[in-house]
C-alpha cells in the first residue's frame, strides 16, 4: 500500500521535473531578453540627457560656419525628431549596428572588438584568481572561526578591501616599477606589450605586464568573496545535516567539502558572476593608472565628448555582459542546489 | 555484559550549564530503551554524547561503555570508526538531518563507502535492500530530499541508520514532525526492524505513551538527571515519581475518556539548567513536595522491585 503510493508519487515528480526545466530555462531567456531591451531605451534617453551639443564638441577649436553645423546634425542623423532617432538606433542594435562614433568617425562595435580583448584578460585573470582566492580563504576562516588564522585573514582582507584602487596600483608601480632601496625595479610601469616579441616571448611579455595591474586587482578585489563565503558558511555550520555527517564516521575535511561547502556556495556563486559581469567594463582608476589599451580608458574619452554612439555602445555592452553572467548563473542553479528550478 | 553502560555521566556547557548530571543507565543488546522528558531535561544532549557529537564546549566526565569500550576515551581514528558501524542515530526532523544537496542514495551509501564496509557497487545494491526494508521503492535512491514526504524522510533516516548493520540505534525524536498516521507506522517499522536483528535501541521521545508501547524499559529525566526507571508498563500505569505520574497523566489514554478529557498538564516551566533550585530540582513544581524536599536531593532507589525512583516519597525515608 505504502510501497504502491509512494511509487507513483515517483512517477508524478519525475515528469514534473522533466517539464520544469525547460519552463525554468524559459522564464530566465525571456527575463533577460526584457532587461536587455530596458538597457537599450535607458542608454539612448540617458546620454540625452548629459549637456553639451556633440556637433559643437566635434568642431571645437575649428571655425565652422551654421552650414557646415547642419550638415554635420544630418550626416548623424541628429536632426530627426527624438522618437525617429530612437527608433532609428534599436532597429540598427537589433541588427548589431551600434552606430558610428563622432570622434574616432569609426562603428562602434569595431572600436570596441578592438579594446575587448586586453580588458577580458587583465579583469578575467583578475576576476577567476580572486574568487579562488576568496573561496578558500572564506572557507578555512568560517571552518575555525573566531581563531587567529580567521581574523588575520578578515583583518588583512578588510584592510586591502579599504585601500583605493588606484592608489594600491601608484605605489606598486614605485616600489616594484621604479624600484626603492634594494628593491630593483622589475615590471614594466604600464601598458600591455613591449611591441617587439612573437610567439612564446609575446605570451611572456604580456604576462609580465600583466603582473602589477593583476595583482592590484586582486588585492583588493578578494574580500568580498572572502566575506560572503565566510559568512555563508557560518550560517550552515549549525546544520543538523553536519552533525548526521560527523555521525556517520566522517573526517572533518570530509565533512566540510562534502556536505558543508556545496550548501554554502549558492550565495558566492552568485557574486562571483556578478563580478565576472563586471569584466568587460573593466576597472577604469586600474586601467588609467596602468595605461592599460582597454575599454575603462575608451568609456572615459567618450564620456568627455560626449560622443554618444560610443558612450551609448559601451552601455549596451557592459550590461549585456552583466546581463549574460546572471543568466549563466541562473542556468548553473539547478546543477548546484537540486531545490531550485523545480 | 551491557551493551551500552552509560556509568555517572555529565555534560556541562561553560562554568556551571550542566545539561546532563551524573546519569547511570545500561542497555542490553537487542532490549529497547525508552528516554523520557521535557524539552531542555537534557535528553538530547545525552542522546549526542553517545557518539561524542557535542560542540567542543561541552565538558564531559563519566564514562560510556559501548560493548565495554569507553567512547569518552576513544582516540579519534577509533571513535570515527565506532560511530554508524558501532551506533547510529536516527535524528529528529529529518528535513534538516539529510543533505538537500546530495541524492538520498549516495547518502545512504555513504557510510557503507567510509567503513569500507562495501564497494560501490555492492553499496548501491545494499541502498537498494534497504530502502525495500523501510518500505521505499529502490527508484527513489535517486530522489532529492525535498522530493520526498516527512514520513519518507524518515524513513530514509531509518534506512541510513541500518545501513552499517550497528549493534545500537539511537534515535532522537523519530516521530517529531510527523502527523499521527505516519508516526504510528514508523514506530511500527522501527519496533519491527530492530528485534529482527536484533539491535538494541535507545529511543528519545517527550510522548511516554509512545516510549511506553514501543521499549522494554523507561527511564524519566528531569533537569539533567533520572528520577524514575524501571519497567516501561510499570513506569507508565504506575509511575513512582511525582514527575513520572505528571508526566503519564499529560498524555490521554486509549479507552479512557476521562482522561482524554482532562488530560492533566504540568504548571511551570522546566528550570534553567544554569540555575538550578536548591534540593529535589523538581520541589518548586511538585504537587506533593515537603519541607525536607527544598534541601535533599535523594538518590535514585529501589522503589519496586525492578523499579527505582528518587523520591524522598518513595524511598522510605517517608515521614
Amino acid at each position: 500500500m505504502t510501497t504502491a503510493s509512494a511509487s507513483a508519487g515517483a512517477v508524478v515528480e519525475r515528469s514534473g521535473t522533466a517539464t520544469a526545466y525547460p519552463r525554468y530555462l524559459a522564464g530566465k531567456l525571456g527575463g533577460a531578453a526584457v532587461s536587455l531591451f530596458a538597457v537599450l531605451v535607458t542608454s539612448f534617453f540617458l546620454f540625452r540627457i548629459i549637456p553639451g551639443d556633440p556637433v559643437k564638441a566635434m568642431t571645437q577649436g575649428v571655425p565652422t560656419s551654421a552650414e557646415q553645423l547642419a550638415t554635420l546634425r544630418r550626416q548623424f542623423g541628429l536632426d530627426l525628431p527624438l522618437w525617429q532617432q530612437f527608433t532609428d538606433y534599436c532597429a540598427k542594435a537589433l541588427t548589431g549596428d551600434l552606430g558610428m562614433s563622432y570622434q574616432f568617425r569609426a562603428p562602434v562595435g569595431e572600436l570596441v572588438a578592438q579594446k575587448l580583448p586586453a580588458t577580458l584578460l587583465l579583469t578575467g585573470v583578475a576576476v577567476v584568481i580572486y574568487s579562488a582566492l576568496g573561496l578558500w580563504l572564506g572557507t578555512r576562516s568560517a571552518w575555525r572561526h573566531g581563531g587567529l588564522g580567521d581574523r588575520l585573514n578578515t583583518g588583512i582582507a578588510l584592510t586591502l578591501w579599504s585601500v583605493p584602487s588606484f592608489w594600491l596600483g601608484l605605489l606598486l608601480i614605485i616600489v616594484f616599477s621604479v624600484g626603492i632601496g634594494p628593491v630593483p625595479g622589475m615590471f614594466p610601469t604600464g601598458g600591455m606589450e613591449s611591441g617587439d616579441e612573437t610567439g612564446l616571448a609575446y605570451v611572456i611579455d604580456v604576462a609580465h605586464h600583466m603582473v602589477l595591474p593583476v595583482l592590484t586587482l586582486v588585492a583588493v578585489g578578494y574580500a568580498q568573496t572572502l566575506l560572503v563565503m565566510r559568512a555563508s558558511l557560518l550560517d550552515e555550520m549549525g546544520g543538523d545535516y553536519l552533525t548526521t555527517a560527523r555521525a556517520k564516521g566522517l573526517r572533518d575535511d570530509l565533512v566540510r567539502r562534502r556536505h558543508a561547502v556545496p550548501n554554502a556556495l549558492l550565495p558566492t556563486i552568485t557574486m562571483i558572476f556578478i563580478n565576472l559581469g563586471h569584466v568587460a567594463a573593466g576597472s577604469i582608476l586600474v586601467e588609467t593608472v596602468f595605461s592599460w589599451p582597454g575599454l575603462g580608458g575608451l568609456f572615459y574619452q567618450a564620456l568627455s565628448v560626449p560622443d554618444l554612439p560610443l558612450v551609448q555602445g559601451l552601455f549596451v555592452v557592459f550590461a549585456g555582459a552583466m546581463i549574460l553572467m546572471n543568466l549563466l548563473a541562473d542556468l548553473l542553479y539547478p546543477l548546484l542546489d537540486p531545490r531550485v528550478g523545480r | 555484559m551491557n551493551l551500552l553502560d552509560i556509568r555517572n555521566l555529565s555534560v556541562t556547557y561553560g562554568t556551571d550549564t550542566a545539561a546532563v548530571r551524573g546519569v547511570d543507565l545500561t542497555v542490553e543488546a537487542g532490549r529497547k530503551l525508552g528516554i523520557a522528558g521535557e524539552s531542555g531535561c537534557g535528553k538530547s544532549t545525552l542522546a549526542l554524547a553517545l557518539l561524542r557529537l557535542l560542540p567542543a564546549s561541552a565538558r564531559l566526565s563519566g564514562q560510556i561503555l559501548l560493548d565495554g569500550e569507553d567512547v569518552l576515551t576513544m582516540k579519534w581514528g577509533r571513535l570515527r570508526a565506532v560511530r554508524w558501524a558501532g551506533a547510529s542515530i536516527v535524528f529528529q526532523g529529518a528535513m534538516h538531518s539529510l543533505n538537500a544537496v546530495h541524492r538520498i542514495g549516495d547518502q545512504i551509501a555513504e557510510p557503507l563507502l567510509v567503513h569500507r564496509q562495501a564497494t560501490p557497487p555492492a553499496a548501491r545494491r545494499r541502498v537498494g535492500e534497504l530502502l525495500e526494508h523501510v518500505g521505499l521503492p529502490t527508484a527513489r535512491a535517486d530522489a532529492y530530499p525535498h522530493e520526498l514526504s516527512g514520513g519518507q524522510r524518515q524513513r530514509v533516516m531509518i534506512a541510513m541508520a541500518l545501513a552499517c548493520d550497528p549493534r545500537l540505534i539511537v534515535a532522537d525524536e523519530p516521530t517529531t514532525a510527523l502527523d499521527v498516521m505516519i508516526q504510528a507506522q514508523i514506530l511500527r517499522l522501527i519496533e519491527q526492524l530492530v528485534s529482527e536483528q536484533n539491535i538494541a535501541l535507545v529511543m528519545i521521545s517527550h510522548d511516554l505513551a509512545v516510549l511506553a508501547d514501543t521499549c522494554d524499559r523507561l527511564a524519566v529525566m528531569y533537569a539533567g538527571r533520572i528520577v524514575e526507571e524501571g519497567p516501561a508498563r510499570a513506569v507508565y500505569d504506575a509511575a513512582q515519581h511525582p514527575y513520572g505520574r505528571a508526566l503519564s497523566a499529560a498524555f490521554p489514554r486509549i479507552g479512557d475518556p476521562a482522561s482524554r478529557r482532562a488530560p492533566r498538564g504540568l504548571p511551570g516551566d522546566p528550570p534553567d539548567p544554569a540555575a538550578l533550585p536548591s534540593g529535589c530540582t523538581f520541589h518548586p513544581r511538585c504537587p506533593v513536595a515537603l519541607e525536607v524536599c527544598a534541601s535533599e536531593d535523594p538518590p535514585l532507589a529501589e522503589a519496586a522491585p525492578g523499579h527505582r525512583s528518587a523520591c524522598v516519597l518513595t524511598t522510605g525515608s517517608r515521614p
